[in-house]
């Protein structure tokens, strides 16, 4: 006779799991374990918004409070995929008013959303807190007028990296005077002027504000006076760092910085004039986080910055900080986890910058809690990606970007497969990975065989057939996302590893070597896959079986085929029984 | 895995892109617009080119970034304008809205009795909207607005283009 727990005590036992893949487990153990957990699952994030639909969702988890959905994929951020491609949030909104009344968060990540969108949801949850607008675009500053003025209780609005269309109008004094929730505002995409009076009262008002990311436009003779409002935050970022050169307007800055007892990361610094750098060296100490990625600062004023910095966890930094910049970082930062490094001239083959590979080997050496690493250099060598790997083989995200497509090993001339080789033999837990420079086949014979915690993978102008490509689908195990441009891969991969294609989120290949007919067969065998071909050319229909296509985007759903797609975007096989 | 290579038998792509190192066989728009022009300037085919032949989307930074990082102020100059003018090229969003401000800079509207041109990171001079916006403003030196001239077999036309020194 078997015996089960009361619904309620499994219900408050399930509370306590919050990782997705935990409650997704949960789900599986049998029929009543499912039933409980759906309905107390409070939290849902979709990796792929055309993986399953709005009223599927719904259906199956009917007290949600917070949703996180992605849109396109991820080399739209390099301008690969055309505009009015998809990922629209209107249809999710549309449902989710009607069925969500007590939502609570929105986190969206590279999706459409109109200004229609933001009013609804600032109309139908009457207990809305979050918003978190990740490289979205479609809305202009009207919704973001409509969510300050109707959600009463908002704690967050960020709007990183974002693309808004700034039509004149203040929205900030649209937050009513009684509002007084917020906790964090970015606004660091804006790009035209708010009222700064507006800002100054909603900050006054706002006594649980943590972090404020200004955008380029506020001054920074006007810093002082908001930091003055707000010596409680934790992150702060800048507007402009830049003003005449007057001594008074340093020391009101330096005094501002000095009462943020609380502060613990920095961003913004566009525009730095180097002479009111000294103002916030009193914080140093305390940071972990700094984001100097759009300062065009030389390198001994970087270096001077992060020498005092001895908890920093968190660097993003031109590559004007040059080789001794990062050989200062290594001395000074112990506590370094994650390193960005950003080219200040990308377009230009030859270094307007010392810095080389030689950075990242001190890094490496000196750091030894370093998991993630973001590099663009101009040359790079085996030995040291073999020292790097042999340094940190706590390593969980490297990605390294050599300038020049197809770049050998600038001391043997040789390609760089070793080196990657190396990365992904001892970085046993490396999850994410990016390669660059000249590599063959044999590269991806080692991922295939090594990398077997690999879920994320980005290649670009490497290989030389499709065994390199089937190396990969083949052997990384824990891969999610495969991302591939300008390489000779072709049908014979992609077909010999159809169902691997079913346990990705996705595959994206462009400027390949995919012809139509095998999209439109792999279409055939895979029903649960949509096979996407974006074409610009026009005229899919007439063309050959045999001819290449631009660009290759599969991906698994429950759905079935999208029907908001352009007329460059062409589903394989579009089979009407599976239409929602 | 011996004999990978045979068992396969792939022919490599057709799909390439024209490097400086002379292996790739399919000539890109570029290229071509150089052969009518008989621009001098060769490609080095064994070295490094001073500037890198331009991709679209790659090295991979974000547009984000790209639009932030830095104001592209390039110089203008026009056909009997004693002075230049500088635009900012990243605080457009296309073509459209871009040639009209630059007829809005001399004051001459867009009737189309110049021609805008533009020299890249190469030091090739082109037309002004063959290539994808993206990469134009990537690769836009300096611009000029070319009073135009009746065209007649391509020979005008490369007088026209003919590189010159400012």
């Amino acid at each position: 006779m078997g015996y089960s727990f009361p619904e309620e005590v499994l219900e408050h036992v399930f509370s306590f799991i919050s990782l997705h893949t935990d409650r997704n487990a949960v789900s599986l153990v049998c029929k009543s374990w499912y039933e409980i957990e759906r309905w107390c699952r409070r939290r849902i994030f979709i990796g792929n918004c055309y993986a399953v639909s709005p009223g599927i969702v719904i259906r199956r988890f009917p007290e949600v409070r917070s949703v996180e959905l992605k849109g396109k994929p991820h080399f739209a951020d390099f301008n690969l995929v055309p505009d009015g491609w998809g990922g629209y949030f209107y249809p999710w909104i549309c449902e989710m008013a009607r069925a969500y009344p007590w939502l609570e968060e929105i986190r969206l990540k590279r999706m459409v959303i109109t200004d229609e969108s933001l009013e609804l949801i600032s109309k139908s949850f009457k207990n809305f807190k979050v918003l978190v607008l990740s490289s979205c675009e479609g809305f202009s500053i009207d919704g973001l007028a409509a969510i300050a003025a109707n959600c009463r209780n908002l704690r967050e609005l960020d709007l990183r990296e974002s693309e808004v269309e700034d039509l004149s109008g203040h929205w900030l004094s649209h937050f009513p005077d009684s509002c007084t929730s917020l906790q964090s505002l970015n606004m660091s995409c804006l790009l035209s002027e708010v009222s700064f009076s507006a800002l100054v009262r909603l900050i006054a008002r706002s006594p649980n504000l943590k972090t404020l990311r200004l955008n380029r436009a506020v001054p920074l003779e006007k810093l002082s006076t908001l930091l003055h409002r707000a010596p409680q935050l934790v992150e702060l970022g800048t507007g402009a760092y830049s003003a005449e050169i007057r001594q008074d307007l340093l020391s009101n800055l330096t005094e501002a910085f000095a009462k943020c007892k609380e502060l613990e990361g920095l961003s913004g610094f566009w525009d730095v004039v180097p002479f009111y750098l000294p103002a916030f060296y009193s914080v140093c100490s305390r940071l972990t986080s700094l984001n100097l990625s759009y300062a065009t600062i030389q390198s001994p004023d970087v270096t001077k910055i992060i020498t005092q910095c001895p908890n920093l966890q968190r660097l993003s930094v031109l590559d004007y900080i040059e080789d001794t910049g990062l050989d200062a970082l290594s001395l000074s930062c112990k506590e370094l986890r994650e390193l960005r490094v950003f080219p200040s001239d990308p377009f230009v083959a030859d270094a307007n910058v010392a810095l080389t590979e030689q950075g990242l080997v001190s890094v490496s050496e000196g750091c030894s809690k370093l998991q993630s690493v973001l590099y663009f250099c101009r040359q790079m060598s085996n030995s040291a990606l073999t020292t790097i790997a042999k340094n940190r083989p706590n390593l969980t995200c490297f990605r390294l970007c050599i300038l020049e497509p197809r770049a050998p090993d600038y001391q043997t001339l040789e390609p760089l497969d070793h080196g990657f080789g190396a990365i992904v033999d001892h970085c046993k837990q490396l999850q994410r990975l990016s390669l660059s420079g000249l590599l063959t086949d044999r590269v991806f014979e080692y991922i295939g065989n090594r990398a077997k915690k690999l879920e994320m993978l980005s290649i670009a102008f490497a290989g030389d057939s499709d065994l390199g490509l089937h190396f990969v689908l083949s052997g990384c195990e824990s891969l999610r996302k495969l991302e591939i441009r300008d390489c000779p891969f072709g049908d014979k991969a992609l077909l010999a590893n159809v169902s691997k294609l079913e346990t990705m989120r996705s595959l994206w290949m462009s400027s390949c070597s995919v012809s139509l007919g095998a999209c439109k067969w792999l279409s055939q065998k895979m029903p649960r896959l949509n096979v996407e071909v974006i074409d610009e050319q026009g005229d899919l229909d007439s063309r050959p079986d045999s001819c290449h296509v631009e660009k290759l985007y599969v991906y698994r759903t429950v759905a079935g085929p999208r029907l908001d797609m352009p007329s460059f975007v062409r589903t394989m096989n579009q089979n009407p029984a599976y239409r929602r | 895995m011996a004999t990978e290579d045979d068992q396969y038998g792939l022919e490599i792509t057709e799909l390439r892109l024209g490097w400086p190192s002379g292996d790739g066989e399919k000539k890109d728009k570029k290229r071509e617009f150089r052969d009518i022009v008989g621009g001098g300037e060769e490609v080095d085919g064994g070295g490094k080119n001073r500037n890198m032949e331009v991709v679209v989307g790659w090295p991979p930074v974000c547009s984000y970034r790209k639009k932030t990082i830095v104001k592209m102020y390039v110089k203008v100059s026009m056909d009997g304008a004693p002075f230049l003018r500088k635009i900012d090229i990243n605080g457009f969003k296309g073509y459209s809205d871009f040639v009209i401000a630059l007829g809005n800079l001399f004051g001459i509207g867009d009737e189309g009795e110049y021609i805008p041109i533009y020299e890249d990171k190469n030091g090739d001079w082109m037309l002004v909207g063959f290539v994808p916006w993206e990469m134009f403003t990537e690769t836009c030196k300096r611009l000029r607005m070319k009073k135009k001239v009746s065209l007649d077999g391509g020979l005008r036309t490369k007088n026209l283009m003919r590189k010159t020194e400012n």
